[in-house]
């Protein structure tokens, strides 16, 4: 059963061996290790790069949100940045306005975001496609006009202030030990939505995903899978927002326009739709994409690209259009994304030799 | 205390510097009036909302013929707006020149887009390709700040006069125009679709493409030969929008508020495409009225079609003129 390599070919014969999360002892132990190496890098990167890394953890858990609406349930939203800032307002106002503690506030901002997302979710009940796609647009105009109006939930033109994060009285401080925070929460997030993808619910999701119409003839209720599914969507957008509400400790929604919810989008597509692993693949990718071009554009400048361009005063337009060309370059060619790649890696060193 | 309270809420109201197709500088000093506001909101309303509905119905083109749902609409008009500014502009093309060059020039733009873009995604899944058109409005968004730059640019004058008298009402001369070219562009439409060959195969494919294919009408063609001609068409009203307004990238909202008109009309029904365009133009200004005379809530009139939108899909998904989707196992 537990072997530590991987069989060349398909040779489960147990529902159990079927749905393990970590399929053989060698994989469990690397993610085992990749955590605790996690653990140790507050204490060995310095804090740019560790706040690069609090920002991949962030954008991870909103972005596994979205995968689980768009990759396993086949439905799409446009306005996902739009949730992510409700649940970093709703964060910032339990900590600041009512005085919940952020460790609480956290999680409660996550409940709310996926009550306001069961309330743009419903149209999903009847829609699918393209006219939910058209539904969330909506939603994240209508979010967005409701966070600059409601001067009491988010104040409005002023930006709402949150507390910082605190266990049992014991107030974090510095990003050093927000990161501990953050991974708990990425951990706790990422094995969450793996058991659920092996649970009853997750495969009735799944069967939504691939032909709704059978799987309404095998009992599953499409009304209520599809509303859930926007819900869970909702509520890991919140966590998300909330952990960067507690991280930024000030949110305005200022930079959360619709580009923000196509970022989110791209995190996924770039990752592999329908890939857990993949998805903090992506989200690694679309955050480390800019500072790649910083780097490119330091190591350019003053050279004959640089001048034909003019890099440094562009680079805003060119990371936006360089996104842009990424996805269509992913979607056509190669739809399933870095964990697509990553599997064909994995299957070349396993059949060595002899490929064929 | 009457008096003062909505003087105050006025002072609430938030700086608003984008773009907005609801209000323009048709509105100048006729405040104190309402019944002549609410006339001039009307027109307002309509000239807008005709503009609507050229955007709306060259986006249902895309949708009937080829079953793509075009995120980047209001890209092409930015494109043609910004192409035409530059013609004018930079290389000192006179407008009657102008324009059919920014014609031409988004003819073959728009089959470039099918060929290079959209022709590897057929047959993919739905969501792929509208992500396909999401990425492509962020490319050219982009690209346009980057080729012209951030700052709106006002388009050189074409007209002579500035507003004509109309049943006593002051009407700018570009709203003339923008009706006359709206209409002139529908009529144009209805003409291809009706009467010419290559509109009869292109409602061929959209009813069966299986069936066309067979009777000989290239798909190929007709796919590529419908963006062409909606790129045209949201050029044109591109550079309507922008002799009004000026060119910016504000521009590219038309191609948002393209989503409610066309679901309130249908979304494969261009007669309802146009129709739900007008309602929309007209409702923006109406909220915009209820707003400054009753609510002042702000920038009302800038969400009440998203709000319209949620409820039609609540209550009507496939609009007033759509095709109900059947489906049988």
């Amino acid at each position: 059963m537990a072997n530590s390599m991987i069989p060349a070919g398909d040779f489960r014969t147990t529902y159990a061996a079927d749905t393990t999360i970590f399929p053989t002892v060698t994989s469990r132990n690397f993610a085992i290790a990749g955590v605790m190496l996690a653990c140790l890098s507050p204490y060995v990167l310095n804090e740019y790069w560790l706040s690069l890394l609090i920002q991949i953890g962030i954008y991870g858990i909103a972005a596994l949100g979205l995968n689980v609406l768009v990759g396993f349930t086949g439905q799409i939203s446009i306005g996902h940045a739009a949730f992510f800032l409700f649940g970093a307002f709703s964060s910032a106002y339990f900590s600041a306005k009512l005085g919940i503690p952020a460790f609480f506030a956290v999680p409660l901002a996550g409940v709310a975001t996926a009550l306001v997302g069961l309330v743009f979710g419903l149209p999903a009940a009847r829609l699918k496609g393209l006219y939910l796609a058209i539904a969330t647009l909506a939603a994240q105009y209508i979010l967005l006009d409701f966070f600059a109006r409601a001067e009491w939930f988010s104040g409005g033109s002023v930006p709402a202030m949150a507390e910082p994060f605190s266990i049992l009285g014991y107030a974090l401080q510095g990003d050093r030990q927000y990161f501990y925070v953050v991974l708990a929460y990425v951990v706790v997030c990422f094995l969450l939505v793996t058991n659920l993808m092996r649970s009853r619910d997750g495969r009735a999701l799944v069967a939504v995903r691939d032909h709704y119409l059978s799987a309404e003839i095998m009992g599953i209720n499409l009304t209520k899978y599809r509303t859930l599914s926007f819900g869970l969507a909702a509520f890991f957008a919140g966590i998300g927002g909330a952990l960067y509400a507690h991280y930024q400790l000030v949110v305005s929604y200022e930079g959360f326009g619709i580009e923000r919810s196509i970022l989110f989008l791209a995190m996924i597509i770039i990752g592999g739709i329908g890939s857990i692993m993949g998805t903090l693949m992506g989200t690694a990718f679309v955050v480390l994409l800019p500072e790649a071009m910083e780097w490119i554009t330091a190591v350019l400048s003053g050279s004959a690209i640089d001048q034909a361009l003019g890099l440094k005063t562009n680079i805003t337009f060119l990371r936006e259009i360089a996104i842009g060309a990424i996805i269509i370059a992913f979607l056509v060619f190669e739809p399933d994304g870095l964990a697509h790649r990553w599997h064909q890696i994995k299957a070349y060193w396993k059949l060595y030799p002899f490929s064929h | 205390m009457r008096g003062l309270a909505p003087r105050i809420r006025q002072q609430k109201k938030r700086m608003d510097c984008r773009v907005k197709p609801g209000n323009d500088g048709i509105l100048a000093g006729v405040r104190a009036m309402n019944t002549q506001l609410l006339i001039q909101l009307l027109v307002n309303g309509l000239v807008v909302g005709t503009l609507y509905g050229v955007v709306a119905m060259s986006f249902v083109l895309i949708y009937k013929a080829t079953q793509v749902v075009n995120f980047a609409q209001g890209e092409l008009l930015l494109v043609g707006a910004w192409v035409c500014w530059a013609l004018m502009v930079k290389y000192q093309v006179p407008f009657y020149a102008a324009m059919p060059i920014t014609m031409i020039f988004m003819f073959v733009f728009g089959i470039l887009i099918q060929m290079v873009f959209l022709r590897p995604m057929i047959g993919e899944p739905i969501i792929s390709v509208i992500m396909v058109t999401i990425a492509l409005s962020t490319v050219l968004q982009a690209a346009m700040k980057w080729i012209f730059g951030v700052n709106p640019q006002p388009f050189p004058p074409i007209f002579t006069s500035q507003s004509v008298g109309f049943l006593g009402l002051q009407i700018q001369t570009v709203y003339v125009m923008s009706l006359v070219v709206s209409l002139a562009m529908m009529a144009a439409m209805a003409w291809f679709f009706q009467v010419s060959k290559h509109g009869l195969a292109m409602r061929a494919t959209a009813f069966d493409q299986q069936v066309a294919q067979s009777l000989g009408i290239s798909v190929k063609n007709v796919f590529a030969m419908s963006w062409a001609i909606s790129a045209t068409v949201s050029a044109v009203a591109g550079v309507v929008v922008a002799v009004v307004n000026g060119v910016s990238s504000g521009l590219s909202i038309y191609g948002i508020k393209v989503f409610p008109a066309t679901i309130l009309g249908g979304l494969d029904s261009i007669g309802g495409a146009v129709l739900g365009g007008v309602i929309i133009g007209l409702l923006e200004n109406f909220a915009q009225y209820i707003d400054g005379e009753y609510l002042h809530w702000g920038n009302l009139y800038e969400v009440a079609p998203f709000y319209v939108l949620i409820i039609i899909l609540m209550i009507k998904p496939y609009g007033l003129f759509g095709t109900k989707d059947i489906e049988r196992v």
